[in-house]
């Protein structure tokens, strides 16, 4: 079988864009009319917030795990420096190496080599966001080396030529129907085929999708994995996962490369003991998830020989510099903030434009890549401020805080759209700090407001949907002058 | 017990009814309550689009507005929220870029004082039934400031529960937002739309006649989306309901 090559339909540099992706309103646009696509998400989404609540009611300690979360992770940023180093002796004293990579372009040619130098031509990868964002899949498939990617939804994803939308589920916005469709019809090119009579019982799917995945098993001499932690004290990486495609992955291949955001360390066991509480309760909702593996370095006889372990910045130390944006780095992508949001829910993974959507996309992607897109400049603006995200966060980053925060920049940075919004915002400054003004303006509106029409020609993003209030005869002001006053 | 109206400036230009309504209602159980003219604007669109330069002026404003009292009441959750929250915040932020630190001795000042309408009635003046009549089926939307950020809990379910004649029907979905989000609502219109039609949806399915709120700019939006659809579900204020009595009824 040869390498599938040209899959892909989307490439993303992390420093780029998603080429030619629309600003989050032009793409949400056409998401929130796709009744497929809302069906879906909405399902979906309420099912396992729903499933989360329960399993957090069950801990007295709730509060307790998330304020230990939040200081622990609060703790290592600070001291990054030394607990990376800390890492790096015990990985290579475990007989690991550590590569340092400063960007994407770094990550993707260090692995690029790595796994040229074994002389394979496929690799089988273990579901990493890190891997996702500096684009490592079509790096590879650019040098000749097939990545397979072993988690399920993963999977359908890679099959379907698509673009994940979730960061736990990936493939969540596909039905059981459609994904039947996809491995029907394109799991032959790329290994096994998919049964004649597949059926789109989620069993069988699973049965497909076993099957095809234990041929790249237990042929793959490459794997390539992330973590969820990494545990300074004595190099240790941790996955966390569901499946057991993991498992497989971490422990079959001679040769293991793991690429992880310098901010997945944590001191020490002791601390990753409060995120194996937190982590799964607040992912799929489950008291512990199935399969947590852990490594350290390498060991005769068992698991892979030779360990490569690249500590990917790509944006992470920028982000640090910044006292308000800097919690964004606790974040243990568990994804409840997604299965919470009411805009993800309606406008889907893929309008955020990056491998991170939801409220924790809205917040670390403009700060990884900047907000000099109109799309990621748009980010910070996706959201209502609702406050659900936050509620839910296990390590409670106050992503409205954020949000606002970066909407300061944006602002500051002029651009489309804000000029006049800057203008208008000095404008109404004006008049309200100045009461007898506004009071003017106030009656001004009053009088003339059987004038009013119910649709504005220039506020259609309000009227197309919404009549506009009638305005009272007399704003409140006027009402206390004449009846509370002598 | 010096207690002044921050009737907010949405109210004051557009709802001047539920202003109305908190001065009544607190008149009639006893409360004192005057409107310093000074007030305007508490600066939460500002701040929340991004302008917090242009917002310290609005908070140094409304601080001074409201010194010298004991409590300073508003029937807006996302008002009290944004002074009780943010105020600190911007204080904070103008102080460490070497501005002064004015603005965090007012925020200092105020954010002990400020009570949201629900929260001044449970908590300050410890009653549930205000005597109120409202002979009419209604449903509550908590909006999210006054649920996440104040946590108002159960208050205005008390308050409602209490009111004479008045049937309340669960509304399903309840703690979602409704997807006014201030400019969200014009720069996100789609999903606004969107989550503003679900919302309706639920609303709808309880049969009540009145869809009531404690923050008149998700009312605005909801309320909007009601006329505009020609629903019989009236989208009102929990103030205007507390004020009306067998006396003189609302509706
Ligand atoms: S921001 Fe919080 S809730 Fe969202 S994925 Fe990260 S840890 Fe989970």
């Amino acid at each position: 079988m040869s390498a599938p090559t040209a899959r892909t339909s989307y490439k993303n540099g992390a420093n780029s864009t998603y080429l030619g992706m629309p600003s989050f309103p032009r793409a949400a646009h056409a998401a929130v009319r796709d009744t497929t696509l809302r069906a879906n998400l909405k399902h979906a989404t309420h099912t396992i917030r729903d499933k989360r609540a329960k399993a957090v009611a069950e801990l007295g300690d709730w509060a307790d795990l998330r304020e230990a979360g939040k200081q622990i992770k609060d703790h290592t940023l600070r001291h990054l420096d030394r607990y990376l180093l800390q890492l790096e002796e015990a990985v290579t004293a475990a007989g690991g190496t550590v590569h340092w990579a400063a960007d994407a372009d770094e990550a993707n040619r260090i692995v690029t080599d790595l796994v040229k130098a074994t002389g394979e031509r496929e690799v089988v990868k273990v579901k990493s966001m890190a891997t996702q964002e500096i684009g490592l899949n079509e790096a590879l498939e650019a040098e000749g080396i097939a990545a397979y990617e072993t988690d399920l939804a993963e999977l359908i994803v890679q099959l379907g030529e698509d673009r994940p939308s979730h960061i736990l589920v990936p493939a969540i916005h596909r039905n059981r129907g459609e994904i039947r469709e996809i491995f029907t019809l394109t799991m032959s090119a790329w290994g096994r085929p998919a049964p004649d009579d597949l059926t789109d019982r989620p069993a069988d799917l699973a049965e497909a999708a076993r099957l095809h995945l234990r041929e790249k098993f237990l042929r793959a001499k490459v794997g390539i994995s992330g973590a969820n932690f990494m545990v300074a004290e004595t190099g240790t990486l941790v996955v966390v996962e569901s499946e057991g495609n993991g498992r497989m992955c971490l422990t079959l291949p001679e040769t293991l490369i793991s690429v992880v955001g310098i901010e997945k360390v944590v001191p020490t066991w002791r601390d990753l003991e409060v995120f194996l509480q937190t982590l799964p309760r607040s992912s799929t909702a489950e008291r512990m998830n199935p399969y947590t593996s852990t490594w350290t370095g390498t060991t005769d006889g068992d698991g892979p020989r030779a360990f490569h372990l690249v500590l990917l910045d790509n944006g992470r130390t920028d982000v640090l510099a910044d006292e308000v944006g800097r919690q964004t780095l606790r974040c243990i992508r568990c994804s409840a903030c997604l299965n919470v949001c009411p805009v993800y829910e309606r406008a889907g993974g893929h309008a955020y434009g990056s491998v991170y959507p939801g409220p924790i996309g809205a917040i670390l992607t403009p700060q990884l890549r900047g907000t000099a897109s109109e799309l990621d400049a748009s980010l910070p603006f996706a959201s209502s401020l609702c406050g659900a995200c936050y509620e839910v966060c296990p390590v409670a980053i106050d992503i409205p805080e954020v949000l606002v925060h970066l909407r300061e920049k944006v602002a500051d940075q002029g651009g489309k759209g804000h000029r006049l919004e800057k203008a208008a915002m000095k404008a109404s400054g004006w008049v309200l700090n100045h009461p007898a003004a506004l009071a003017t303006a106030e009656r001004a509106a009053s009088l003339t407001r059987k004038a009013h029409p119910r649709r504005l020609p220039g506020a259609a993003a309000w009227t197309n949907t919404r009549d506009l209030p009638e305005l009272p005869a007399a704003p409140f002001r006027d009402w206390w002058k004449r009846n509370r006053t002598s | 017990m010096r207690v002044a109206l921050f009737v907010t400036c949405v109210n004051d230009a557009v709802f001047p009814a539920t202003g109305i309504a908190v001065v009544k209602l607190l008149e009639r159980l006893g409360v004192q309550v005057d409107f310093p003219a000074a007030q305007t604007c508490c600066g939460q669109p500002q701040y929340n689009t991004g302008y917090r330069r242009d917002t310290e002026p609005l908070v140094g404003r409304t601080a001074a507005a409201f010194e010298g009292y004991d409590y300073v009441v508003t029937p807006s959750g996302s008002c009290a929220a944004m002074i009780r929250d943010n105020y600190p915040r911007i204080g904070r932020l103008q102080a460490k870029e070497g501005r002064g630190d004015d603005l965090a001795g007012a925020a200092a000042s105020l954010v002990p004082r400020t009570y949201e309408l629900t929260e001044f009635l449970l908590d300050v003046l410890g009653v549930t039934d205000v005597g109120a009549y409202f002979p009419h089926t209604v449903t509550y939307h908590p909006s999210c400031h006054g649920l996440r950020m104040l946590g108002l809990g159960d208050r205005p379910r008390k308050l409602l529960e209490a009111v004479k004649g008045l049937e309340l029907k669960e509304l399903p979905g309840a703690e979602e937002c409704c997807g006014f989000g201030g400019t969200f609502a014009v720069k996100n219109s789609d999903v606004s739309a969107a989550m503003g039609q679900d919302k309706l949806r639920n609303a709808r399915s309880t049969g009540a006649e009145v869809l009531c709120g404690a923050d008149n700019s998700c009312l605005m939006h909801l309320g909007g989306m009601l006329r505009r659809q020609n629903s019989p579900q009236r989208a009102l204020h929990l103030a205007e309901i507390l004020a009306s009595t067998e006396e003189e009824p609302l509706l």
